[in-house]
């Protein structure tokens, strides 16, 4: 059981939260993620990313979009309230290293949550940090403060103009990749983004780092729901990444396995509470 | 073999029994009595609920199928118990109607035999050397060992009779286990028992590991192992859930900064094997173990209540021949598919799955495609599997291990068309804690490595059950989780 110490409201759907849970909140690093359940008895284990942590406090901050059930389900909570269970910190940690030149960290939407800690672990290396963050209009834009101080330079693109460049954020990446010579590219966002972010850098040979966020059940490599194809290769997204290469990812593959259940069909043709010939008792 | 309803089965052995004078058995006079059938729910029924499939002997049973015991002097059967329960002794009080003494026999060399009785392949162990079943020249006929252990068992816990070990004055030595399956749980009870504080931690949210989230609940109810680990609390043990060693907290930590004075790994294997062909990230894919934790941890059968989603597909493939494989042929059917294929490339006498297990999913209709391997998972335009592209087998010479080997026939490639598969092939070691601790020995398959006092290469640190045998059996890791104990007894008195 994990209290709830803060709440804020980002936007219409995306919240903010701080929770206790000090031995994370003490080993956790940028990259990294937890499994949480709303309530135990008959919750989804949902990943999501340490947006950030508090040491002393002993606590950790997820950012996360209502989506479907279970994300509803933990946007209603409040502040004192718990969560039933809080597994991590999953996954490996972001691979922090000086460049001599700039590194572009590209956050979309609820992907700019993940971003953070990695926006401010570049620039605590002594990182030249560019950032790109999008989202489709002004009020759906997050963490725009916490994104500029750790970042040398920020462009804001929406897709209605709204604020910032009436742009995807693949055009000033395009832009960058030409005139500055960045030493890595880090993407996240929805896996259509990332997967252009990597088509739009690999002309460059620019090196592309990108966060899956494929379904997961354990998170500790048990299921084998997580798996991606990476180059030749399948990689357990939990254990493996989540960040890999963006120039290798499949990501048709990765973007059809999301979508695993959502033709699930309506009708009820599970068996169980059938009677012996198949048909309602 | 027909299904005969439990009535019946029933009514047989209340008649039978009043025959019977318990005084003048022989030899001769035993092996007449005739073997007692597990009674079990109808297929036809069973296929639709997700309930336990042996419902367990009758009173008369029990004591019939005890009295098939011919007591023998040197016990053979013993020698086939991995934890050495003292078989005869435990069957001559049943036969008795002496319940109470007969588990407590068993329980002198095993905790959960609620969860043994039921999962044991019994025919590989206490059954393979059994006198009955020499004489017969049938191992399936020789006294029903594991039966008998279940009905004690579950005896004990209808009747409110479990009783909460004595534990031994505090000695202050405080034991950290990781990993709450049955090779945890077990070493847990011998530790706790002699004193000791002990911490169990577990990854997951819930208590038992894969017989809570890889094995049905048709065939063990998650309510028994609930009850086993209840006891355990009762006893002291702490639990901590939703810690996974290694990344929570590193493992030298639980030592170094925790202040242990021990930990015993019992991490089991949890890591799925895949056959590496061609397709198998396509949707509809899954390993055996996302398909049985959705079922079984995450209740995604329960479609009203649960919020855990599980892949309805009409037509669907296993591959593999062992219990894992049998019991996501058993659970799919139940999810809703029409029809369900084990598809395994030797012959049945060659499965390694429980003879029970395979006559089970024969009776709720299971097809068997002996002598069969998938080359290549088909998928349609979409990504979604659409079929399989098999190879055909026959059996050549016997190789290292005696099994005659299954030799591909060239040019034999068939399809099977279906709208999902379940690659069922066991697991191999997580890497998770060997990948965390540099200084624990592990051999090329990530297995770690023990010496005979199951102590690992790092100090007061021990390990055992299926991350140390590799993929093996709940008896096993129990006996494992036991040895383990008591050398880390030992160490801490030392
Ligand atoms: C390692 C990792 C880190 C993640 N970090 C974050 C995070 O920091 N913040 C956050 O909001 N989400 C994050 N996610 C995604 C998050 O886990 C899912 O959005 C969540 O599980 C949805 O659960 P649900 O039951 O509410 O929705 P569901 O009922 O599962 O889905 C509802 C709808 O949302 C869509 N959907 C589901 N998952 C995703 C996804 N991953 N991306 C886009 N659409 C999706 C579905 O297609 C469906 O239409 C992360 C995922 C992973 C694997
Ligand atoms: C589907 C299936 C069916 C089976 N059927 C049978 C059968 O009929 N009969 C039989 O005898 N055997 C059967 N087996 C095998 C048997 O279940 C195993 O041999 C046995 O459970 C091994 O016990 P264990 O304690 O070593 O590990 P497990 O039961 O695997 O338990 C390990 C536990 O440790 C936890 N864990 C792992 N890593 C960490 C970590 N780093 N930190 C904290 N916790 C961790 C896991 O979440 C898990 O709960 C079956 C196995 C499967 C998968
Ligand atoms: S070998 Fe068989 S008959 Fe002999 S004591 Fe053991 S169970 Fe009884
Ligand atoms: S989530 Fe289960 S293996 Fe990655």
């Amino acid at each position: 059981m994990n209290k709830i110490i803060r709440k804020i409201q980002l936007s219409d759907d995306v919240f903010q939260m701080e929770i206790e849970a000090p031995l994370i909140a003490e080993e956790r690093k940028a990259g990294q993620f937890i499994i949480l359940i709303v309530s135990e008895e008959f919750g989804e284990r949902i990943p999501l990313t340490i947006a950030g942590a508090d040491e002393e406090k002993g606590t950790i901050t997820i950012i996360f979009q209502a989506v479907g059930d279970s994300t509803k389900e933990l946007g209603k909570k409040s502040e004192g309230d718990y969560i039933d269970s809080l597994l991590g910190p999953l996954g490996k940690a972001t691979h922090i290293v000086k460049y001599d030149k700039p590194v572009v960290c590209v956050g979309g939407g609820i992907g700019v949550a993940p971003l953070r800690p990695i926006v401010e672990a570049f620039k605590k290396a002594g990182n030249e940090v560019i950032s790109i963050i999008g989202a489709r209009n002004k009020d759906l834009l997050i963490l725009e403060d916490e994104i500029r101080a750790y970042s040398d330079e920020v462009i804001i693109c929406t897709d209605d103009g709204s604020y910032g460049r009436k742009d995807l954020v693949t055009a000033p990446l395009k832009e960058i990749c030409e005139s500055r010579d960045p030493a890595e590219v880090v993407a996240i966002g929805p896996p259509v983004m990332m997967k252009f972010c990597a088509l739009t850098t690999k002309p460059y040979k620019v090196k592309t780092t990108v966060s899956l966020n494929t379904i997961m059940i354990d998170g500790t490599g048990m299921c084998g729901g997580c798996r991606v194809t990476v180059g030749d290769e399948t990689k357990f997204v939990c254990v493996d990444g989540p960040e890999f290469d963006g120039h290798l990812v499949d990501f048709d593959n990765m973007i059809n396995r999301l979508n695993t259940y959502k033709h699930q069909e309506e009708e009820h043709n599970c068996r169980i509470g059938l009677d012996s010939k198949g048909g309602e008792k | 073999m027909e299904y005969v309803s439990p009535d019946v089965l029933a009514k047989e052995a209340d008649e039978l029994i009043k025959t019977i004078d318990p005084s003048a058995l022989n030899p001769k006079s035993r092996r007449a009595i005739p073997l007692q059938e597990m009674p079990s729910q109808d297929p036809l029924v069973r296929r639709n609920n997700m309930e336990e499939v042996a419902l367990g002997y009758t009173e008369s049973q029990v004591k019939l199928e005890a009295m098939r015991c011919l007591q023998c002097k040197n016990a053979p059967c013993i020698s086939g118990c991995p934890v050495s329960i003292n078989i005869p002794g435990f069957i001559a009080a049943a036969a008795e109607g002496d319940f109470e003494k007969s588990i407590g026999i068993i329980k002198e060399s095993s905790s959960l035999p609620a969860i043994c009785g039921r999962v044991c392949p019994q025919e590989t162990q206490c059954m393979a050397t059994c006198t009955v079943g020499k004489a017969e020249k049938d191992v399936m006929r020789s006294v029903q060992i594991g039966r008998i252990e279940r009905y004690v068992a579950d005896w004990e816990r209808e009747n409110d009779k479990i009783q909460v070990p004595e534990v031994a004055p505090s000695t202050g030595k405080r034991v950290a286990i990781v990993g709450s399956g049955p090779s945890g749980l077990s070493a847990a009870f011998d530790l706790r028992k002699e004193g000791h504080d002990v911490t169990v931690y577990e990854a997951f949210h819930k208590n038992g590991g894969v017989t809570v989230y890889g094995i049905p609940e048709f065939r063990l109810p998650k309510k028994i192992v609930e009850i086993e680990i209840d006891t355990l609390v009762k006893m002291g043990v702490k639990i901590v859930t939703n810690f996974l060693v290694g990344k929570t907290r590193k493992l030298t930590d639980l030592l170094e900064k925790d202040g242990f004075d021990a930990v015993y790994i019992a991490a089991g294997a949890g890591l799925p094997k895949f056959m590496g062909i061609e397709g198998e990230n396509l949707v509809g894919v899954f390993s055996a173990n996302e398909y049985l934790t959705r079922s079984n941890l995450m209740k995604a059968y329960d479609t009203a209540n649960s919020r855990t989603p599980i892949y309805h597909a009409k037509k669907v493939a296993i591959f593999g021949g062992g219990n894992v494989a049998m019991d996501a042929a058993r659970t799919a059917k139940r999810i809703g598919a029409e029809e369900v294929h084990v598809v395994y490339r030797r012959t049945e006498a060659e499965m390694p799955a429980r003879v029970e297990e395979v006559h089970h999913a024969k009776e709720e209709g299971i097809i068997f495609d002996f002598l069969t391997n998938p080359v290549k998972i088909l998928g349609d335009e979409n990504g979604r599997v659409k079929g399989i592209e098999c190879l055909k087998y026959e059996l050549g010479e016997p190789d290292d291990s005696g099994r005659r080997r299954p030799v591909p026939i060239e040019g034999s490639n068939f399809i099977i068309d279906l709208d999902a598969c379940i690659p069922s092939l066991g697991n191999n070691a997580n890497p998770i804690l060997s990948n965390s601790t540099p200084d624990l020995e592990v051999n090329k398959w990530g297995n770690i490595v023990v010496d005979e006092n199951n102590k690992t290469s790092i100090d007061r640190i021990y390990a055992g059950g299926d991350i140390v045998l590799g993929a093996a059996t709940v008896i096993l890791a129990m006996g494992q989780g036991r040895h383990a104990a008591e050398s880390i007894n030992k160490l801490l008195k030392a």
